[in-house]
């Protein structure tokens, strides 16, 4: 086989991927924006996503703040400047790891339940059936998902941050004996109001992408129960790519204004 | 038959890929008939009905509803054509997040506007009109058996008032017992209600239990359409094996797929 027709051809599918992907993100996008809207799907959603994510979300912040404190810790003393640890510890938890983290945990919790939940009713025509019960599936399905999304990710993440800080205080103060007042003083003396801004407009993009996968594998799922397997692998790993691939992109956008 | 019929459709055509499915159907639905269109598994009936429901998109032809050209509409008008349209799934297609009853009242909530409250007992008269006790009610479809599942999805059906009914395969997966009293039900919500009925099925008892006039798709065309009476002598070899079940005749069952 021509291994420039393989390329063209990867590259073409490639594309036709994101063409759909960007119709369907259209397509919801213009039913979040107009009624009615479903208060009670919504709220639904968001308890899923913001509430039943937190010790999730909570643990993994916490190691890593922790990890954070005793390796930045590490590294520093080899030239003395011990005391930058809780500004690193901060400023990486609010800038990087806060979003990262709590993105790619929930992209694995909430992406894959959206793929599944809403592949299953693909295959067994409950979406059909919404339609001919005259209710518009990305009206009822994915516009309550996408806007919980957009909305709960940026408040987990300021959990996030919060508790991340705080396991980063509990080892440089039991473990590697900082004062704490001075700790807590160095913690919040470097830090700006867009570290932590910048920290939640990521988190929003990574919510809405989220959401966007899971609905979008879900909702053109076919064949069966492989199909939704296939369905629930799909938004996991494509969130969890494109996490990472729009961090570097707003992070580039921020450093520009520092 | 009056003026204008309630479902009209005109050469309708459909393939996917390579794959011609449909190639040039013509139907007509009058007011108030029972229409059931039989045909062997693949043959496109399940396609055929989807366009009618807008969930598919046909290549090309014609399907009229109450007169009114329905291929291309916008959503919205879309909805307002299927305000007037129920449908009772193959597998009922019940919503698991909810109720039995909510699944029932979905349509007047939700397309209606319906307050829970008025749209409950609604439900649960509905329920009753097929046989279900008021304790289902409040169930998950979940733990309903196939028989149950499928005289909630023709309450959920019928909870609209709807003027055209569409059946797929209502009896597929029944015993023979729950399927004569699935069809008596369809038999009789759709006399009560007065509405149009188009079911697709392969259950030659359940056909001739339901239709007024029975067609028969095959090869993605309506070879023959006649009222039941006249079904037995239709003088169409293809009709004629398909209603014996023969493995012998002018349809050759694809085996090797």
């Amino acid at each position: 086989m021509n291994p420039i027709a393989v390329i063209g051809r990867l590259f073409l599918a490639f594309l036709a991927a994101a063409g759909r992907i960007a119709m369907f993100a259209g397509v919801a996008v213009s039913h979040c924006l107009r009624p009615p809207w479903y208060p009670q799907l919504i709220g639904r959603q968001m308890l899923d996503i913001g509430y039943f994510s937190l010790p999730v979300v909570g643990l993994t912040a916490l190691f890593t703040g922790m990890v954070l404190a005793l390796q930045s810790y590490t590294g520093f003393a080899r030239f003395s400047a011990e005391g930058a640890v809780a500004t690193v510890v901060v400023l990486s938890m609010t800038r990087e790891l806060g979003p990262v983290i709590a993105g790619l945990m929930v992209a694995g919790r909430i992406g894959a339940s959206m793929a599944a939940e809403i592949g299953t009713m693909r295959v067994t025509e409950q979406i059909d059936a919404l339609s001919t019960l005259s209710t518009n599936p990305f009206k009822y399905l994915v516009a309550p998902r996408l806007i919980a999304g957009l909305t709960m990710l940026p408040l987990l993440v300021l959990v996030a941050d919060v508790i991340g800080v705080f396991g980063g205080y509990l080892v440089g103060v039991y473990k590697l004996n900082f004062n704490p007042a001075a700790y807590l003083k160095r913690t919040f003396d470097y830090l700006e109001f867009m570290d932590v801004m910048s920290g939640l407009v990521k988190a929003g993009a990574f919510g809405f992408l989220i959401s966007l996968m899971g609905c979008f594998h879900g909702y053109y799922s076919e064949g069966g129960a492989q199909g939704v397997g296939r369905a629930t692998t799909n938004a996991v790993v494509s969130a969890s790519i494109l996490i990472l691939v729009f961090n570097y992109g707003i992070t580039e956008v921020f450093f520009a204004t520092r | 038959m009056t003026a204008t019929p309630k479902i009209s459709i005109r050469d309708l055509k459909k393939a996917f890929g390579p794959k011609v499915v449909l190639n040039g159907v013509d139907l007509e639905v009058g007011v108030g008939e029972s229409v059931v269109i039989i045909g062997g598994s693949g043959t496109g009936k399940s396609v055929l009905l989807k366009c009618i429901l807008g969930l598919l998109t046909p290549d090309s032809g014609s399907i009229k509803i109450d007169g009114q050209e329905v291929i291309g509409l916008p959503a919205d008008e879309r909805e307002a054509i299927n305000r007037k349209i129920g449908m009772l799934f193959q597998g009922a297609a019940l919503f698991d997040s909810l109720s039995v009853w909510e699944n029932v009242a979905f349509g007047l909530v939700r397309a209606q506007g319906m307050s829970r409250r008025e749209a409950k007992p609604i439900a649960i008269r509905n329920l009753a009109a097929v046989g279900l006790p008021p304790e289902v009610a409040d169930l998950s479809p979940a733990e309903l058996s196939g028989g149950m599942k499928k005289r909630v999805g023709l309450a959920r059906a019928i909870a609209t008032k709807p003027e055209i009914i569409f059946f797929d395969e209502p009896t597929t997966g029944l015993d023979p017992i729950m399927s004569d009293v699935i069809d008596d039900l369809i038999v009789k919500c759709v006399h009560e209600l007065g509405a149009t009925a188009l079911s697709i099925t392969h259950d030659m008892a359940s056909a001739r239990k339901i239709a007024h006039r029975i067609a028969m798709l095959h090869a993605g065309k309506i070879i023959w359409s006649g009222p039941v009476s006249e079904l037995d002598h239709s003088g169409n070899p293809y009709v004629d094996q398909f209603i014996h079940g023969r493995a012998e005749g002018p349809i050759q069952m694809q085996v090797s797929a």
